[in-house]
């Protein structure tokens, strides 16, 4: 189900170029998040020192990023006055970004616990336990990426409907942890890291519902946050 | 809201966009919510013709009570032509010819018996372009109340004429010059005085055809809040070519388009989440 945004067919030429560049910036900004969250799951995963440090330190990008499509949205609402799915899509955006901003921080900040547990010289195979819940976190802000690049709502709701899952996997993976605490009590320390990197990625997933959400409202028009997937799922007849 | 049908999912709100399909098919239907439940005045299968030309098809609306309906779309939609047919302001276009039933408080208003000075008193109106009478700022407001007999002395029609211009929000600027011109004043003043003349007679409706298209903005939102205010007694049909004004000053809006009623709702719905694709054309900027 997807629908064109027509954000071609303006009278005034230089709008149409206006709300195309604001939506490729926010498809960069995604772009940039996403790469951030493999490359910090690959850190953690591969222990990968380096690699850890500068996904720690690259969130800057993805700041500034947010600063300027905060800014091109400002700019478009005082002197287009956009209505109906303009002003939508300025609004959705608006909120995406913030959602987007905090991918990268908590990207970051399995970049900075990657960083503490790659120094561990007895390293431990469990150190990368993350792996699936990580793989499935990023499918799910890619799925929601695409999503919003073809304003697709069918794709946007069957991402969401995937927080069920990774949920119920962080579940089992902290249960996991808490069984090796006990096992090894010495480790507690670095397997609370290993435990904080997981609930960092489904921190991630919850923001890819959010910007799931955001793509419904702008195609469709109704705020769908805060009701369960049943109830999308009945708004949207999929 | 509880008016407006749910649009249906999965891309099947907007109807087609083919607009000669529109124009043969004069049983077209307006989408959304053409009537309220307390109407204050009625329009129902309206079809107005300069000569051999159709200028309006087959328009049903409801004016709610002490509400502001805007009714937009481009150059030539039959918005005007419409608003004109609810105090018979076409009646004075020879070439022009009416049909179908409107009604003010259930009354035809097309009917025989009545009387289209009484009705204009009812139903007054405010043009685009200020065009106070070459007398007097107090003359210009009394002229209503005097061809009615509203006032039987002075002293009544002063108080008339003072009240009227407090509620246009102009008495303070002209009270120490009311037998200085009104085509003295500036255009801005002059527009609110046409409203102070139009709300003289105490009318139920004001028609507003423009009547901001030649103010600055300072002048626009005066006029603006002046509606706001009115609506606690008044009920207004305001025609304007601002969408932003349409937005601020209206609970519903409706869209005309080659003379047809696309789209009725309340004007938040309209311009967040328009049902049709023409209105959302043309509320977009859009070429269609």
């Amino acid at each position: 189900m997807e629908k064109p945004l027509q954000a071609d067919q303006h009278t005034s030429q230089r709008y149409n170029a206006e709300l195309e560049e604001l939506r490729s910036s926010v498809l960069t900004m995604g772009g940039l998040v996403e790469q951030q969250c493999r490359q910090a799951l690959e850190a953690l995963v591969s222990g990968d020192e380096n690699l850890a440090r500068s996904v720690a330190k690259s969130d800057y990008q993805v700041n500034e990023l947010e600063l300027q499509i905060s800014a091109q949205c400002t700019d478009i609402l005082a002197r287009r006055q956009p209505a109906a799915r303009d002003l939508r899509m300025v609004v959705a955006i608006i909120r995406m970004v913030s959602n987007l901003e905090r991918i990268g921080d908590e990207a970051a900040k399995v970049g900075r616990m990657a960083m503490k547990l790659a120094d561990d010289r007895d390293r431990q195979s469990y150190y990368s336990e993350p792996k699936h819940l990580g793989d499935g976190v990023s499918a799910m802000l890619q799925g929601a990426l695409d999503a919003f690049a073809r304003l697709d709502v069918e794709l946007a709701i069957s991402i969401i409907a995937r927080d069920e899952e990774i949920d119920r996997e962080f579940k089992t993976l902290t249960r996991l942890l808490m069984t090796h605490m006990m096992e090894q009590p010495q480790r507690v320390k670095n397997m609370l890291r290993v435990n904080s990197c997981a609930r960092a990625l489904e921190r991630i997933g919850d923001h890819a519902v959010n910007l799931c959400e955001e793509v419904i409202y702008l195609v469709e028009g109704s705020d769908v946050r805060h009701l369960t997937l049943e109830e999308v799922r009945q708004r949207h007849g999929s | 809201m509880d008016r407006v049908e749910r649009p249906e999912a999965g891309g099947a709100t907007k109807r087609p966009l083919d607009i000669r399909e529109h124009v043969e098919q004069a049983d077209y239907q307006t989408i959304g919510a053409p009537f309220v439940t307390d109407p204050k005045m009625t329009a129902r299968n309206v079809n107005v013709y300069y000569g051999d030309k159709q200028a309006i098809t087959n328009v049903s609306l409801d004016v709610g009570r002490n509400e502001v309906i805007a009714m937009i779309g481009p150059s030539g939609c039959g918005k005007s032509t419409f608003l004109r047919t609810l105090n018979r302001m076409n009646d004075i276009i020879p070439i022009c010819r009416v049909s179908g039933d409107i009604t003010l408080d259930g009354e035809d208003i097309y009917g025989a018996e009545q009387d289209t000075v009484l009705l204009r008193a009812r139903v007054g109106m405010v043009f685009q372009k200020p065009n106070p009478f070459p007398k007097s700022i107090y003359e210009n407001v009394a002229y209503g109340p005097r061809i009615h007999g509203l006032a039987h002395n002075k002293a009544e029609m002063d108080e008339i004429v003072e009240d009227s211009l407090r509620r246009a929000s102009l008495f303070n600027e002209v009270k120490d010059q009311l037998d200085k011109p009104g085509t003295g004043l500036s255009g801005g003043q002059q527009q609110r005085l046409c409203i102070a003349r139009a709300i003289a007679v105490s009318p139920e409706v004001i028609l507003m055809d423009e009547p901001c298209s030649a103010l600055d903005p300072i002048a626009t939102a005066r006029i603006e809040e002046l509606i706001d205010e009115l609506r606690e007694n008044y009920t207004i049909a305001i025609v304007t070519h601002s969408m932003q004004q349409a937005a601020r000053v209206s609970q519903r809006t409706a869209y005309f388009h080659l003379g047809m009623l696309i789209e009725v709702g309340e004007t938040k719905q309209v311009f967040t989440m328009p049902r049709h694709e023409l209105t959302e054309n043309y509320i977009t900027g859009r070429f269609g």
